[in-house]
C-alpha cells in the first residue's frame, strides 16, 4: 500500500517537471540579457537580472498589438462559439432532432479535422470575401473549428440536467426561450467555462489560419507576431520568451479561475453522455 | 380552485396503450389519489392533465374549460414533482417568486404571497438558502411553497413523499392532509404508496395497466375492492386468496377449499346463489382471521384447519403464517397469542367481511 502511494508520487514528480521545466527555462531566460542567453552551459538564474526583453517586447516589437488583436479575436470567437454552442447542443439534447446520431458524429469529424488540410481554400475563401487581414477573417473560421467540440460538451452538460426543470419552468409560465436563459443556463456554468476555455486557448494559441489570414502586422495576433519577432539572422530569445510570458498569463489565469468547473464540467459529459 | 374532468382519455406510445379510456370526475376541493404499481399509467394521466404530455385521445377540462389543447402555462395548474424540481442556482424566494415574476404579478402582491406561504409551510428563516443548502423536508416544502403561490385552479402532485425518509414521510403526510383541508384545494395526487392513498385520498382511483380498476373512497377501497387486484394491491400484509368453489348443501352455500368446507353466511348466500358451483376465490384479509379460542368457538360455521408455518412478532400483535392446502393464510394475532411450528390449529373467518371473486374474471361477485 505504502509502495504503491510512493510511486503515484514518484510519477507525478516526474510528469509535472516534464510539464513545468519548459515553462520554468521560458521564464528565467526571459529575464536574462541577450548576451547570456546564448552561453553554454546556459546559467540557471538571471544575471544581472533584467526587465529589459519585455519592455522592448512592446517598445521596439510592437506586442501591445498583437496582444490587443488576439484579445479581439479570441474574446469573439469564444463568445460566438458559446452563442451558437448554447443553441445547438441544447437542440441535439433536448429536442428529436432526426438523425440526431449521424449528426453529433459528424460534428466529431468536423472537430477532428486537420487545419492544414482546408488552409489553402480558406485562403481563397477568405480572399474572394476580401476578409484577408480582417478580424472576422480569423473570427468566423475559428468559431467554425471550435464550436463542434463546444456543442458536443455543452449538449452532454445540457443532457445532465434533469428534465423536470424545463417542465416546471413550462409549468412555472416560462418560454422556451427564457427557460433556457433563466434556468438552464444559470444551471450549466461549468459546461460553459469549459467550453469557453477550451475555445479561448485553441483560438489564443493558433498559429496557422492567424499567419495566412492575419500576417500584415495591424492584424497579427500573438503566436504570429511573436514568431515574426525574428530578423533574418538573429533570434532575439530573451525576447521571445518575455512575450510568451506575457502571452500565458490570460489562459493561466482563466484555468486557475475555473479548473474546479472545469473538471466537472468535463466528468458531467463523461458521465451522462 | 376548481374541478378537474377527463373524458376518455388515451395515451398509446406506438401500439402500447399507456392509459386506456380513462373517466374522472375530480369534484372541486377533493383530493384524488392515484394508485397504483409503477408503470400503470398513473402518472402518465397525471402529465396529461399538465399538459406536459399530449393526448392520444379523448378531452381534459380543469373548470369548465376543455384544455387539451391548452399550453401547460395557461392551464392555471402547479404541479409538484417526486424530485422536486427546485432552481439551484436561485434562493427558496425566488423559486416561490418565479413562476408570480413571470406572470407579470405585481410586486408588492409576489411579496404577499410568498411570505404568506413561507408561514404556512413554516419556511420564513430559510428565503434566502438556496436548495442545496436545505435538507430533504425542506425541499420538499419549498416545492410545494411553489405551488401555493400560484394560486392555481389545481394541484397535481407527483409522488412528492417517496424522497423522503420513513419517518418524514409519515410527518408529511399529516401536513399535506392539513394544509389541504387549510387551503381548500382541488389535488390531484399520484402514488404507488397505499398508506398515502388511504391516509389521504378523499377519493382513491387504483389503476392498472393503463386501465382505471376502481374509483372509491378510502373506505370502499378497502371494504369493497370491485377485483382481486384492487383487494391484493390495497392493504399490508395483502388479503389472503382461497381458490375454491362454491356448493349448495341443504339450504346453505358452501365453500370448498383443499379438502375442507365452510359454510358462507346467510348474507352473502344471497348475493352469491346464483354462482353456487362456479369456481371462486374467497378473500379475507389477515384481521378477520382469527385465531383466539374465543372466537373460534363462536364461529364454528367458518373454522379452518390450519398448519402454523412462521409467527413474526411485530410487539403490538403477531403476523402468523399459516399453511392451508397450498396456499399461505396470513393471520393477525394478538401478542399472547402462541404456538409452535409446525402445529394445527383452527382458526376462523369473520363472516361479515369476506369477499369472493370471479376465478377467471376476477371481479368481485356481489
Amino acid at each position: 500500500m505504502k509502495q504503491d502511494t510512493r510511486w503515484v508520487r514518484l510519477s507525478s514528480i516526474i510528469v509535472a517537471l516534464f510539464i513545468v521545466l519548459p515553462l520554468l527555462w521560458m521564464l528565467i531566460t526571459s529575464f536574462k540579457s541577450p548576451s547570456q542567453v546564448g552561453i553554454t552551459p546556459p546559467p540557471w538564474l538571471p544575471h544581472p537580472f533584467t526587465w529589459v526583453n519585455y519592455r522592448m517586447s512592446f517598445t521596439y516589437f510592437g506586442f501591445q498589438r498583437y496582444f490587443l488583436n488576439s484579445v479581439i479575436v479570441a474574446v469573439s470567437s469564444t463568445l460566438a462559439v458559446l452563442l451558437l454552442g448554447t443553441g445547438a447542443g441544447y437542440a441535439l439534447a433536448r429536442t428529436p432532432v432526426r438523425g440526431r446520431m449521424a449528426l453529433m458524429v459528424g460534428l466529431l469529424v468536423i472537430s477532428v479535422f486537420p487545419e492544414i488540410a482546408v488552409i489553402s481554400p480558406l485562403y481563397l475563401l477568405m480572399r474572394l470575401l476580401g476578409w484577408l487581414d480582417t478580424y472576422q477573417g480569423l473570427i468566423v473560421p475559428y468559431t467554425a473549428f471550435n464550436l463542434p467540440f463546444s456543442i458536443w460538451i455543452l449538449r452532454n452538460y445540457f443532457l445532465s440536467i434533469p428534465r423536470e426543470m424545463e417542465e416546471v419552468a413550462q409549468i412555472d409560465g416560462a418560454s422556451p426561450f427564457r427557460t433556457v436563459v433563466s434556468v438552464i443556463l444559470p444551471q450549466s456554468t461549468p459546461g460553459l467555462f469549459t467550453a469557453a476555455v477550451f475555445t479561448f486557448t485553441a483560438t489564443w494559441t493558433e498559429f496557422l489560419m492567424a499567419l495566412t489570414i492575419d500576417s500584415s502586422t495591424p492584424f497579427r495576433t500573438i503566436p504570429v507576431g511573436i514568431a515574426l519577432f525574428g530578423a533574418e539572422f538573429t533570434v532575439p530569445y530573451g525576447n521571445i520568451f518575455a512575450a510568451s510570458v506575457i502571452s500565458i498569463v490570460p489562459i493561466a489565469l482563466m484555468v486557475l479561475i475555473f479548473r474546479n468547473a472545469i473538471v466537472s464540467g468535463l466528468t458531467q459529459g463523461a458521465v451522462k453522455g | 380552485m376548481a374541478s378537474v374532468r377527463l373524458e376518455h382519455v388515451f395515451k398509446r406510445f406506438g401500439n402500447v396503450d399507456a392509459v386506456s379510456d380513462v373517466n374522472l370526475d375530480i369534484a372541486d376541493q377533493e383530493f384524488l389519489v392515484l394508485l397504483g404499481p409503477s408503470g400503470c399509467g398513473k402518472t402518465t394521466t397525471l402529465r396529461m392533465v399538465a399538459g406536459l404530455e399530449e393526448l392520444s385521445d379523448g378531452s381534459i377540462f380543469i373548470g369548465d374549460r376543455e384544455v387539451s389543447q391548452v399550453a401547460p402555462k395557461d392551464r392555471d395548474i402547479a404541479m409538484v414533482f417526486q424530485n422536486y424540481a427546485l432552481y439551484p442556482h436561485m434562493t427558496v424566494y425566488e423559486n416561490m417568486a418565479f413562476g408570480l415574476k413571470l406572470r407579470k404579478v405585481p410586486r408588492p402582491e409576489i411579496e404577499r404571497r410568498v411570505k404568506e406561504a413561507a408561514d404556512i409551510l413554516g419556511l420564513g428563516a430559510l428565503l434566502t438558502r438556496k436548495p442545496k443548502e436545505l435538507s430533504g423536508g425542506q425541499r420538499q416544502r419549498v416545492a410545494l411553497g411553489r405551488a401555493i403561490v400560484r394560486e392555481p385552479k389545481a394541484f397535481l402532485m407527483d409522488e412528492p413523499l417517496s424522497n423522503l425518509d420513513a419517518k418524514l414521510r409519515t410527518q408529511t403526510r399529516v401536513e399535506l392532509k392539513r394544509l389541504h383541508q387549510r387551503l381548500g384545494a382541488t389535488i390531484l395526487y399520484v402514488t404507488h404508496d397505499q398508506t398515502e392513498a388511504m391516509t389521504m385520498g378523499t377519493r382513491i382511483v387504483v389503476m392498472r395497466d393503463g386501465v382505471v380498476q376502481q374509483v372509491d373512497t378510502p373506505d370502499g377501497i378497502y371494504n369493497h375492492p370491485a377485483n382481486q387486484f384492487v383487494a391484493t394491491f390495497v392493504g399490508t400484509p395483502a388479503m389472503n386468496l382461497l381458490p375454491g368453489e362454491l356448493t349448495q348443501k341443504g339450504g346453505a352455500l358452501m365453500f370448498h377449499t383443499f379438502g375442507q368446507d365452510v359454510t358462507l353466511p346467510e348474507s352473502m348466500r344471497a348475493r352469491l346463489s346464483q354462482a353456487a358451483g362456479r369456481k371462486v376465490t374467497l378473500g379475507i384479509r389477515p384481521e378477520d382471521v382469527h385465531l383466539s379460542s374465543d372466537f373460534v368457538s363462536n364461529h364454528p360455521d367458518l373454522q379452518m384447519k390450519a398448519t402454523v408455518r412462521v409467527v413474526e412478532p411485530m410487539g403490538h400483535e403477531n403476523m402468523v403464517y399459516l399453511a392451508i392446502g397450498e396456499e399461505t393464510v396470513t393471520a393477525r394475532a394478538s401478542n399472547d397469542w402462541h404456538a409452535d411450528l409446525g402445529d394445527v390449529v383452527t382458526c376462523a373467518f369473520d363472516g361479515a367481511r369476506l369477499h369472493a371473486f370471479d376465478r377467471e374474471t376476477e371481479a368481485a361477485l356481489v
